[in-house]
């Protein structure tokens, strides 16, 4: 019945997309506009379609409905409920049927939110967005279609993945990419659709898509911090991030998305880099296939890669499609794209702009090109190469600092040009800053050359967007006699854009200096204990109490129960770090343990144990300002929700432009 | 149409597409050992499971690769916690009875295991026809460069590694790889010392 | 203010090349003294930098990408302590990184060695830094001058 169901739907649905697509071109050059309302039709039963496949799939994976393919696959009678739900996305078929899921709500709610600012642009957008859920749906109904007939029906399956069990960041990560992976589509179907339908020279698809790319942003974020989280907190071995593929895969459009937010003030303010932002966009977009296709493809090995055939192919030539068109496109409509202003001077924002877009494309590409090399060396030598952390670090270094330079001098300089003494006046304050940090940094000991030039960058960069948020609240108290408080949020409220994007600043700095402090500063101690025995680290003493064995419904845990003991030898906690043995796999999953404090985290993880309890190897870290980098993913989030929070209406953008530009200019 | 910039996208998107497409072909987790036709790493371990009657070597008596210059060695590397070497367990006891009383010699090693575990494993399988070794902190496994188990290398009777076999060996492949390497006659060259100690 | 830019370009520019020319190595080594307490305690804190140097460009053969410094695996723990008494013996970080090659192949090493077509991945961001850096340099400069010349 589910099968049916499922199955049915996603077939049903397929015309009904190919309908959309095909209507808004034919439609469009009859100019029989009021027609484009079958692609918006469309639109609404795909998205009907699609959720019933979805409350079919969660019906069987609940039901424990084994005679179907990715139930039989993922689901277990001993998973509890919770994972069995979530298991939805957990492996291949079911995340390719949430990602369709995902983009048909996102393709109503674009069609609903911006009915009657239509013109011709919506149209052609709806297009490119069932265009892309077309190729979805193809996938769904062909070799990844998770509603396979299994028959004779298994008794039972063999769960979830083990290590998806562990920690419930494993929810709240794939929904989270997801919401931000398939939210890049929107400004590039729009991005497309205004090429199409004549108004690239136009601004009007940056304006309608504002806010949605800054929360799609918003949740990329936040899923990338989820996910080093994640990492840390289950894996075992005290990082957050490996550069593993994977991590890469969703790293990568979020580096040209950055630039996208960015460089789009530069095309609305000055009507130039309109192909440089229609490239980014587009690269954003295809990164996110690239992404999905790099790690559903069995091409490159990493943590988190489905293994699978044909479907691989299926992704490559919907990539080259996307790109070939694409650039088909910009190479038949480039009079769309022409730069219509110009640069002022050289000491200004949009340079900074500029060299921010130089930066976070060259951090991309390096990214890129490190985790496709394996491959070019295996075509190229047919030797297989690895290309992992010291490799990344290295090159990736200079850039992130580079970054974190611009991040304090750009708020600094005005738009269009600055005088010496604006110059002066906005570029030295912040200095002091940036002394401040780095003296705090030298005190906890940092020493190397890019740790002590991270933590001046970010001294100096939060000095300076800090100043914009003190001016700024200094003249509102000014001109309308109001409270610190009151002030500093009519201001935010007044431009949310712009305070909305300092707070995520300050956001990538608290990462910033919990990544340079916790990899800087890192100490580490393993010792093999008897109960009662302790080892410190790092001025933590750590004492062994006892060494426990416990069943559970889907897995055997054996724990350490460990002491933390304060200055006068007194238990001031206690914690269990863990392994969990499961049935189907042979190697145990560890379970670390992590005390938090604002300072730092004590990171504990069961190396090895004896089976009659006598004893275990325990391994402990300390990581300073580890705290600050999910702390930080929080104030991103913030800043993003601030900034992607829509105007009112009535006022409009062109307004809040000006408005902001008077500000620019008296500040 | 701008064919300038049509041609410069093309120039970059069929490479890489190319690449990737060629790239299907691979497996990322196949990495070729470079150990195959190199001299095979010496090693000198003591025995814990001592096998049955006629292959029997006594509990702790040492097994030395040097002793077995120039006959056909089969050495595997398995644990009791390796749900793959169950496969494999009742075939090579099998094939290595076959070939009792000839120039072979087939020798376990216990890969991150105990001896405990690992002995209750054989009784479990129902007996383990050769002896295996202990490999104490893995140093030999490491010199076989082991990614994981089981994992066998057949060693000619040049001392050196003629094959590596990942995962679970197959009795027709074993038996094929062993009858090969015995029919290439003792020379004179493989009365020479075994190499492989650096 | 062009001269500040181009500053600004050259320094960011030879800073990138430094550093990767440099080959620096990732932020200080962790301070991993070896067992504390009772029953095991640690050789000199000296090599244990050492060792964790040359274990975190090593890659664990059984794990997702992880250096054997930071893997907790089983296999990454005995390859550590096997390039701990290698390095105890004398052997140089380069000897003992070439002795696991010899065992595992070019693929065990986290950087690929920088010669041949491996090149190609170090030379990319170093040229796109510069290439980019230099188009922005002349387009700012081109997009000032017509400034001036159309307020001429």
């Amino acid at each position: 019945m589910n099968n049916l169901v499922g199955h049915g739907a996603l077939l049903v649905s397929l015309p009904f997309i190919l309908l959309g697509v095909l209507a808004v071109p034919v439609v469009m050059k009859r100019g029989r506009e009021e027609l484009v309302t079958i692609a918006y039709g469309a639109a609404y039963a795909n998205f009907l379609l699609v959720s019933a496949a979805v409350a079919a799939m969660i019906t069987a994976l609940v039901t424990h409905d084994f005679s179907v393919s990715y139930v039989a696959q993922v689901g277990s009678r001993a998973t509890p409920l919770f994972y069995t739900v979530i298991s939805l996305w957990g492996a291949l078929e079911g995340s390719i049927l949430f990602w369709a899921w995902v983009l048909s709500l996102y393709t109503v709610l674009v069609v609903t939110l911006n009915r009657g600012r239509e013109g011709r642009l919506l149209p052609y957008a709806t297009m490119i967005l069932l265009a892309i859920s077309l190729f979805f749906a193809i996938l769904l109904v062909g070799p990844a279609n998770p509603f396979h007939l299994v028959f004779p029906v298994p008794l039972d399956g063999p769960g979830p993945n083990p290590l998806l069990q562990n920690h419930i960041l494993m929810a709240v990560h794939p929904p989270l990419l997801y919401l931000g992976y398939v939210g890049m589509s929107v400004p590039f179907a729009f991005a497309v659709g205004a090429v199409l339908s004549g108004e690239a020279g136009s601004n009007d698809w940056i304006r309608l898509n504002r806010s949605w790319t800054v929360a799609s942003w918003g949740f990329l974020s936040a899923a990338i911090i989820a996910g080093m989280w994640w990492s840390y907190e289950v894996l075992g071995w005290g990082g957050y991030w490996a550069w593993d593929p994977v991590e890469n895969a969703s790293f990568l459009p979020w580096l040209t998305a950055t630039a996208f937010l960015h460089s789009v003030m530069v095309q609305e303010r000055r009507g130039m880099l309109r192909l440089w932002n229609l490239n980014l966009v587009t690269g954003t977009f295809v990164l996110t296939i690239l992404g999905t296709f790099l790690t559903r493809s069995g091409i490159i090995s990493s943590v988190h890669a489905f293994t699978t055939g044909t479907i691989g192919y299926y992704f490559l030539g919907f990539i080259a499609i996307v790109l070939l068109g694409t650039m088909g496109l910009v190479a038949g409509n480039s009079q769309g794209l022409r730069s219509t202003g110009r640069l002022d001077s050289a000491a200004s924002r949009e340079t900074i702009f500029l060299l921010n877009n130089l930066f976070l494309t060259a951090f991309m590409f390096t990214v890129l090109v490190g985790t496709i090399f394996p491959l070019v060396a295996e075509a190229v030598r047919g030797v297989k190469v690895s290309v992992g952390g010291p490799f990344f670090d290295r090159m990736t270094l200079p850039m992130i600092v580079a970054l974190l330079f611009l991040m304090g001098v750009g708020p600094a300089l005005p738009w269009k040009s600055a005088t010496r003494e604006e110059m002066r006046d906005k570029l030295l304050p912040p200095l002091v800053g940036a002394v401040l940090f780095l003296a705090v940094g030298l005190a906890m000991g940092i020493r190397g050359f890019y740790g002590t030039l991270a933590f001046f960058f970010v001294g100096y960069a939060a000095a300076a967007n800090g100043r914009e948020f003190w001016i700024g609240m200094r003249a509102r108290q000014q001109a309308h006699g109001e409270w610190a408080g009151i002030a500093l949020l009519r201001l935010i409220g007044g431009n949310r854009r712009r305070y909305g994007g300092y707070i995520a600043h300050f956001g990538i700095l608290f990462v910033a200096l919990g990544i340079t402090a916790s990899s800087s500063l890192r100490s580490e101690r393993e010792a093999t204990l008897k109960p009662g025995e302790s080892f410190s680290v790092a001025g933590n003493t750590i004492r062994l109490r006892q060494v426990w064995g416990r069943e559970e419904r889907q897995r055997s845990v054996v724990g350490a129960t460990m002491e933390r003991l304060d200055r006068n030898g007194r238990v001031a906690g206690t914690m269990e770090p863990r392994m969990n043995f499961y049935p189907g796999s042979e190697q145990p999953v560890p379970t670390p343990d992590v005390h938090s404090s604002p300072l730092g985290d004590l990171y504990l993880n069961l190396m090895s144990f004896r089976p009659d309890g006598s004893g275990a190897t325990v391994k402990a870290i300390h990581e300073p300002l580890v705290p600050w980098i999910w702390f930080g993913g929080g104030v991103i989030v913030f800043g993003a929700l601030v900034g992607s929070w829509p105007g009112s209406r009535k006022r409009g953008v062109v307004e809040g432009t000006i408005g902001s530009a008077r500000r620019d200019a008296a500040a | 149409m701008n064919w300038r910039r049509a041609l410069i996208g093309a120039a970059f998107v069929v490479p890489v597409v190319g690449l990737f497409a060629f790239s299907m072909r691979f497996d990322p987790r196949d990495i070729p050992s470079p150990l195959p036709g190199t001299v095979a790493p010496t090693f000198a371990l003591e025995v814990f499971a001592p096998g049955q009657p006629p292959l029997a070597r006594p509990v702790g008596d040492t097994i030395r690769l040097a002793d077995m210059r120039g006959q056909v060695v089969v050495l595997n590397f398995w644990a009791s916690w390796c749900l793959a070497c169950r496969d494999e367990h009742a075939t090579l006891s099998a094939v290595a009875r076959q070939y009792a009383g000839k120039e072979v010699h087939f020798v376990g090693s216990l890969y991150q295991d105990r001896t405990g575990p690992a002995t209750e494993w054989i009784t479990e399988m129902g007996g383990q026809s050769y002896p295996s070794v202990q490999d104490p902190k893995a140093r030999v496994a490491i010199d076989y460069g082991l990614y994981g188990v089981p994992e066998t290398y057949l060693i000619g009777r040049d001392g050196r590694i003629a094959r590596k076999i990942t995962g679970p060996a197959d009795a027709a492949q074993v038996t094929h790889i062993v009858d090969s390497l015995l029919a290439i006659a003792p020379t004179a060259k493989t009365a020479a010392p075994v190499g492989g100690s650096q | 203010m062009t001269r500040a830019l181009r500053v600004l370009l050259l320094v960011s520019a030879l800073g990138t090349l430094a550093t990767s020319a440099l080959g620096a190595q990732r932020p200080a080594p962790p301070d991993s003294g070896a067992s504390v307490a009772a029953p095991r305690t640690s050789g000199d804190s000296a090599l244990e930098a050492r060792t964790s140097a040359v274990a975190s460009e090593l890659r664990c053969p059984v794990c997702q990408g992880l250096s054997i410094q930071d893997s907790p695996s089983e296999l990454a723990q005995s390859m550590r302590s096997l390039a701990r008494d290698q390095l105890a013996e004398g052997k140089s970080p380069d000897e003992v990184k070439a002795y696991f090659v010899s065992k595992y192949g070019e693929w065990i090493l986290l950087a690929p060695k920088p010669h041949g077509i491996n090149l190609l991945a170090y030379a990319v961001p170093v040229l796109i830094v510069l290439g980019g850096g230099a188009v922005i340099l002349l387009a700012v400069r081109r997009w000032t001058r017509a400034v001036v010349a159309e307020d001429a």
